[in-house]
């Protein structure tokens, strides 16, 4: 029993990590420039499908593969800036609308690129860490694990450290005081955009190998991101990463002693539970919305 | 009075043309047609939600809860089929209520997204229990309409042009219906909920009651649209009421535009008009996601208003030309060039 716990407890921690490096950049796109991108799990899903045609493909190293769809899926998040979010500043419901566009173009492109079945990766490494004879971590997902570490304090950092994340933190607290100090709207947009849809594209480029790769796939990431962001509150990026773990446990929990579809019910119910109880999230404050 | 008559005119040309289109149609061409008439009643419904401000991503769920409520009344208990539609519009009501305590708490962003987590919730029931809802395969042979003979035109249901009658029956008082309530009184507090929520409620208006009261009716009407749907094509899965067809409901009505009553319905009938004549003829199927985003991203940046406002344009021009006529006729006194007070 405790052996199944560790490895439940595992298996959370992986689930946990990737999901905390998907909504902290949802969490960054919408506290920078006030749009919900439901575009989000698309851009894991082009992170994905960068590692299955670099990697599997043409056989590039891995390391190569997942950096270049961190850049392409950075630079396509500058493209949705320019192109969607920009002319739509003063219309929020507009920019969520046209990320749904977005959503649905991504999803066409993927169909007509690789088809609907889903891609085989083949694992970087076949190597098993072996705590005991029942609790093992397959190496890939340790290394999603340390990568979802390293980012995010690398981000953390940025935020904290530089001019430009203060820059970002500063337009996120207030756009107008912000703009009166001279800060770029436009800048931190560009800048909140490309670490946000990299942050997605790296955390699906990590994970391709381990799950099933279709054009599809975006779908049940950005439900539990939502469910993630909410719980944590909308524009808390501690929130989020909090709300990652809490929400893996649950789920990895649920699906070990229930099953997968039961557990994403109660997850669904649990974000209701709390947008009834406390519509800010556990840690949001300001209602931006 | 040249212009009743004109008015009374121009409605009777629209109710001979829809009378008489599905005979110089195709069967896959009819087909299409029943589909279209549910749902231009869902998109018109949806957009009797969005009178009080509120955008609904569980509009499509809602349907299926009509659809599915209406399948199982008729195939588990047997009940007729007409009045088994009518049960499952009112269910989806029923369901509508019960949700309206934990959505309306919120409101904006967070309602839509509340909205989506419910509908998802419902979805997933739906493909966990496989009794009664079928689990992912579905309900499979719905029962359909009985067949119905009323003198001047016998009906056999399993001919779409029979169900397209009954559709287009059911749809149009449907249509009249939402029509007189948002002229009545409760329709103008929807308004103003939307727009002077603050200043409506210190008049005393309670404007969570007039929120739910709108759901619900737009639910039961959204219920219908899926009752019918299921009576028609016989069988009905958790799919079938996903987010893609959810998309496709907000692109109808972002790109008809929602700010008057015809707005959504001109939306979902061009796009599905160019749907099949442009999409399925030259072979494009594939690439109808891929045409539906870019439309609906093209419509939020260029024509924010909707095809309605291109129609509203084309109207006053029309009025606004008439009157310079007038003028110059000399008896400008008699004519009052009325500006269209939309709200």
């Amino acid at each position: 029993m405790v052996e199944l716990l560790a490895q439940t407890c595992l298996n959370a921690l992986y689930a946990a990590s990737y999901m905390s490096l998907v909504a902290v950049g949802l969490v960054l796109i919408f506290g920078v420039m006030g749009v919900i991108n439901f575009a989000h799990g698309e851009l894991f899903m082009l992170g994905a499908y960068a590692v299955v045609a670099l990697y599997a493909d043409l056989q590039l190293p891995f390391l190569f593969a997942v950096s270049a769809g961190l850049v392409f899926v950075g630079v396509v998040g500058l493209g949705m800036e320019r192109a969607l979010f920009r002319p739509l500043r003063n219309n929020p419901l507009g920019g969520l609308v046209a990320s749904i566009g977005f959503l649905m173009i991504l999803q066409a492109l993927a169909v007509m690129g690789f088809g609907v079945r889903m891609e085989h990766v083949p694992p970087v490494t076949q190597e098993v860490i072996t705590f005991s004879e029942k609790v093992h971590l397959a190496m890939p997902r340790l290394f999603v694990i340390i990568a979802a570490v390293i980012l995010l304090t690398a981000l953390w950092a940025f935020l904290t450290k530089t001019r430009f994340g203060w820059a970002l933190r500063a337009s996120a607290q207030d756009p107008e005081a912000a703009a009166l100090q001279g800060i770029s709207i436009n800048q931190t947009s560009r800048i909140a955009m490309f670490i946000g849809a990299g942050l997605a594209g790296v955390a699906g480029a990590l994970t391709a190998p381990l799950v099933s790769v279709n054009p599809h796939m975006g779908h049940s990431v950005i439900v539990t991101a939502f469910i993630v962001i909410i719980v944590g509150g909308v524009g808390s990026l501690e929130g989020a990463v909090v709300a990652a773990v809490a929400y893996s446990l649950v789920h990895t929990f649920v699906t070990t002693f229930y099953d997968g579809v039961i557990a994403d019910i109660v997850g669904l119910s649990l974000m209701l539970l709390v947008l009834i109880v406390k519509p800010t999230g556990l840690f949001g404050t300001a209602d931006r919305a | 009075m040249p212009r009743a008559v004109s008015h009374i005119a121009g409605w009777l040309g629209l109710a001979v043309l829809l009378i008489a289109l599905p005979h110089a149609l195709s069967f896959s061409q009819q087909e299409v047609l029943v589909f279209l008439t549910i749902n231009v009643l869902l998109v018109a419904s949806y957009r009797l939600l969005t009178l009080t401000g509120e955008w609904s991503l569980g509009h499509v769920v809602i349907m299926g809860v009509g659809a599915y409520a209406s399948a199982l009344y008729s195939k588990q208990l047997g009940i007729y089929v007409p009045v088994s539609i009518i049960l499952g519009a009112l269910t989806a009501v029923l369901v509508a209520m019960v949700l309206s305590y934990p959505l309306f708490r919120m409101k904006g962003f967070y309602f839509l997204i509340g909205s989506f987590a419910a509908g998802e919730i419902i979805r997933l029931l739906w493909k966990r229990f496989r009794d009664p809802f079928g689990g992912p395969k579905g309900i499979k042979k719905i029962n359909p309409m009985p067949d119905l003979d009323i003198g001047v035109y016998s009906f056999d249901f399993f001919e779409p042009v029979s169900y397209y009658y009954f559709a287009l029956a059911v749809v149009t008082l449907s249509l009249w219906v939402m029509w007189r309530i948002e002229r009545s009184p409760v329709g103008l507090t929807f308004h103003a909920v939307h727009w002077q929520d603050k200043l409506a409620q210190s008049a005393g208006v309670d404007v969570r009651a007039y929120r739910t009261r709108a759901f619900m009716i737009a639910s039961g009407f959204a219920g219908l649209s899926g009752a019918l749907l299921a009576h028609y094509i016989g069988t009905i899965n958790p799919n079938s009421f996903d987010v893609e067809l959810m998309v496709f409901v907000l692109t109808w009505a972002i790109v008809g535009g929602t700010a008057t009553f015809y707005g959504p319905i001109l939306g979902c009938v061009v796009l599905s008009i160019l749907n099949e004549v442009v999409l399925r003829e030259l072979g494009f199927e594939q690439m109808r996601p891929f045409i539906y985003g870019l439309l609906l991203i093209c419509s939020v940046l260029f024509l924010p208003n909707g095809l309605e406002s291109v129609v509203q344009h084309i109207m006053r021009r029309r009025t606004n030309v008439q009157a310079a006529k007038a003028s110059r006729a000399g008896d400008s006194a008699r004519y009052n060039v009325e500006e269209r007070t939309e709200p």
